[in-house]
């Protein structure tokens, strides 16, 4: 029997929005903290009014994409314009352990939420800001997305060929970084506080995390003075090494021969053609000396055959494959079915659809989302009557003062 | 005022012992970085990864590998023979006094050497064991023996099918990013497990997938696939996006500038920060006299459901021309000012050179008395008020703290580990 939900009774009032913040939350929130989610539909989450959308129709609680990224949380509308909102963010303020905020530099403070007013009230807090190139500097305002963060820590100037321009990656690749980064540090302070009683506040640059991931290409700069770019799918130490068409339209296999030994077993699997036997292929430095040529002749190979049986050939023989996956084969691959990773909540405006789960298992601790994330202010009973202790008539009056939309 | 100095790093009061290979390296450097006391195993003579380029001064050598410098910064280094009796008994010692296990073996491979999770539980109740591996401990490719590398684990996670240019196969990172997402993922998961820990009063095995990592790295492409069925196409950014109804306009967002490109969102609709933009631009344009007829444009009035292609092709005519008069740098600038999402596709000059990570105290230098030089290092990916990530030592080298740690810690006596050395144990 697994214990219980490792954050259970940790509060926290996640005012984030977009995708790095509101992930950071949702890692808490799907191992079992009592996360409320604060927006307005006069200033919805930008990824309420992004698609995919049920039916197409745009609209704040129709998104498939808000859901994902909100799982297990409660959601409370709250107007910050209308004059008594701030009595309720502060009731909210005062019962959380945890505040997280991933605005443009210096709107808390305009609210008067900022890390200096709220430590007086609440000296232990844990107060989390995430933007997307940290809170000062000269670029602290910069106004953009994961795209954008992608462009700039260069993701994008590293994926494509050497003789174009740059590929990219869809979506805001680089929001899907610092979250890992962010939520580390967010627990490692939790830790610390429970050993210290001291709380904290974290300035996390989503800029700052995407270079992480590339600090040896940055190094390569300061040391060699080099200056790395994009290589199709090579590698220096593997060939052959990449994505080869397979039979059908669309539908390709990632192949990876990184010893003589693999390219022994790539030969295997393909029914040892004359060509795989060739002296000058039996080495690394022979493979990578013709690898042009080597790609045309693996390719006379694959386009033979669907992707996945060159996977299962080359997988039994000892080399590495594996199918270039569409969504659709992602949602159906054995092992991500056997991991469980994509989990299925019904949510109540656009019906049953499939969510990311945790990449990881705990031996010892229930996990994953609960529910799909809340419709705007799906929770506002809950959280004033239940968690902030308000009555009834005191929620009629906030009513009244149009404060939860 | 508090009797004792609180400490000066988050996780100063851990341990950690870092047995896994390029799979977990970010793992054991996040909480380096974080001020664990973090112990990376190697085996003796070096880690293979060590052979990683690219390499200090484009010389080939274990002790020069930047690969192995970025990864390994914030950890003392041991050789430790795990396969041998005496290295797994010397193991379990570390353990005892140990409050993480980080490996990334094959399945099976720590519990075959009596080094699994339930054998280290029992040694050290509180130990929480941290694997991180291509598909995870279980499921029907660990049964197949299944082997992956960084990009073939890209490819089975979906983020392949869409990175790349439509005509050209599907692209990985150059600078392969799979592992590195598992490492933080573990990292985070880690830190989870230790909070678990001050709940439960034990710690506990965490199984961190790799393939499981990357799905989310694509926003909303599974989405896309489960309400609308539609597999998105590759190279949406530098052609245009898919609509509800499955067509597509011409419209990249990818433009060329005068120096290299830039990343651009052009449009308008019920995205106000777009529709901000988008005027901000204009209004730029218009003060240099190059505006072409969108100075009062309606940007909100644009719908991209049913915008035309003409439409479109007469906003590229005016921006296009515009902005290969200026370059990256002057640009970005006046994006920061005017509030235009449009942010430089920098290369690593770009990012070495920037002003922001500059200003924030980003780049660290770490000396190298061997190689006597100070290499510049990426350091703080975060500002914290009470405990800044401000130690940063460089990478070990190949059993550099074998004394420390298996004498001065262990107690064992120069004896000992003269033999242990002679037996190839360390």
């Amino acid at each position: 029997m697994k214990d219980k939900w490792i954050f259970e009774g940790l509060k926290i009032v996640d005012f984030c929005t977009a995708a790095v913040g509101p992930l950071s939350m949702k890692y808490l929130a799907d191992h079992g903290a009592t996360v409320v989610k604060i927006e307005s539909s006069h200033r919805p989450d930008v990824v309420r009014t992004a698609g995919p959308f049920k039916d197409a129709v745009n609209e704040l609680d129709r998104s498939a994409w808000y859901p994902n990224y909100n799982t297990s949380k409660y959601g409370l509308a709250l107007n910050m314009t209308r004059p008594r909102a701030k009595e309720i963010a502060w009731k909210l303020i005062e019962w959380c352990d945890v505040m997280g905020e991933s605005f443009t530099p210096g709107t808390m403070k305009r609210w008067g939420m900022d890390y200096e007013s709220v430590v007086r009230v609440k000296p232990d807090i844990i107060y989390y800001s995430t933007c997307q190139q940290g809170q000062y500097g000269p670029h602290a305002q910069f106004r953009g997305y994961g795209p954008h963060a992608s462009a700039v820590a260069g993701v994008y100037h590293m994926t494509g060929w050497p003789d174009r321009e740059p590929a990219t990656i869809y979506g805001a690749y680089n929001d899907y970084i610092a979250p890992r980064f962010g939520t580390a540090l967010l627990i490692a302070a939790l830790d610390y506080r429970r050993r210290t009683g001291q709380g904290q506040y974290i300035d996390l640059s989503q800029y700052e995390c995407g270079v992480t991931f590339m600090a040896p290409v940055v190094m390569d700069y300061f040391v060699n003075g080099r200056v790395q770019s994009r290589q199709g799918n090579r590698v220096p130490n593997a060939a052959p090494h990449g994505v080869y068409p397979c039979e059908g339209l669309d539908t390709w296999v990632a192949i990876a021969v990184t010893s003589d030994e693999e390219w022994r077993a790539f030969g295997r699997a393909a029914g040892d053609p004359a060509w795989t036997g060739d002296p000058k292929y039996q080495t690394l430095a022979g493979r990578k000396a013709h690898e042009d040529e080597l790609d045309r002749l693996v390719e006379t190979w694959t386009r033979l055959h669907p992707a996945e049986e060159i996977m299962r050939l080359l997988q039994a023989a000892g080399a590495p494959a594996g199918v270039v996956l569409n969504y659709e084969n992602l949602l159906s691959d054995p092992q991500m079915t056997h991991r469980g990773h994509f989990v299925a909540l019904e949510h109540p405006v656009i019906g049953r659809h499939h969510y990311d789960g945790l990449p990881y298992k705990l031996s010892h601790s229930p996990q994953g989302p609960r529910w799909a994330g809340p419709t705007m202010g799906q929770h506002l009973e809950t959280i004033c009557l239940n968690l902030l202790g308000l009555s009834e008539d005191e929620l009629a009056e906030y009513l009244a003062d149009e404060v939860f939309e | 005022m508090a009797l004792e100095p609180t400490p000066r790093a988050l996780l100063s009061p851990y341990r950690v012992l870092d047995l896994s290979d390029e799979k977990g390296f970010l793992c054991g450097k996040i909480l380096g970085d974080m001020g664990a006391d973090v112990i990376k195993i190697e085996r003796p003579g070096g880690d293979p990864a060590r052979r990683i380029g690219p390499f200090f001064r484009d010389e080939p050598d274990p002790e020069k590998s930047l690969y192995w410098f970025a990864f390994n910064t914030n950890k003392r280094g041991i050789t430790l023979n795990i396969e041998a009796a005496d290295g797994r008994d010397l193991f379990k010692r570390l353990v005892r006094a140990s409050d993480f296990v980080i490996e990334s073996h094959e399945p099976g491979t720590m519990e075959a050497l009596g080094l699994g999770y339930p054998d280290l539980e029992k040694i050290n109740p509180g130990v929480i064991v941290v694997s991180i591996t291509p598909f995870g401990q279980t499921g029907p490719y660990i049964e197949k023996q299944y082997r992956a590398t960084d990009m073939i684990l890209w490819a089975l996670s979906g983020a392949m099918s869409i990175s790349g240019d439509p005509d050209r196969p599907p692209n990985q990172i150059t600078f392969p990013h799979a592992y590195l997402h598992g490492g933080a993922e573990g990292a985070q998961a880690a830190m989870t497990a230790l909070y678990a820990r001050s709940v439960i009063g034990r710690g506990q095995h965490v199984d961190v997938s790799i393939q499981e990592c990357l799905p989310m790295c694509t926003m909303n492409a599974m989405q896309f696939w489960d309400m609308y069925k539609i597999n998105l196409p590759r190279g949406v950014y530098k052609r245009g996006a898919v609509r509800p109804d499955g067509s597509r306009l011409y419209n990249p967002w990818l433009w060329p500038c005068k120096d290299g490109w830039v990343f651009l969102m052009i449009g308008g609709g019920v995205l106000r920060p777009l529709v901000l933009s988008s005027t901000a631009l204009a209004g730029w344009m218009a003060e240099e006299g190059a505006a072409g007829g969108l100075e009062s444009y309606d940007w909100a009035a644009m719908d991209s459901a049913t915008v035309t292609q003409e439409e479109i092709d007469r906003l590229r005519s005016v921006f296009g021309p515009f902005l290969m008069t200026r370059t990256m740098a002057e640009l970005y600038e006046e994006a920061i000012k005017r509030k235009i999402l449009l942010a430089p596709v920098n290369d690593p000059r770009g990012i070495a050179e920037s002003p922001q990570l500059e200003a924030r105290g980003f780049y660290v230098e770490i000396e190298h008395p061997e190689l006597g030089a100070t290499l510049k290092y990426c350091g703080p990916w975060a500002q914290l008020s009470h405990t800044p990530l401000a130690h940063w030592t460089r990478a070990p080298l190949i059993g550099e703290h074998n004394r420390e740690i298996y004498e001065e810690e262990l107690g064992l006596s120069r004896e000992q580990t003269t033999t242990l050395e002679k037996t190839g144990v360390i």
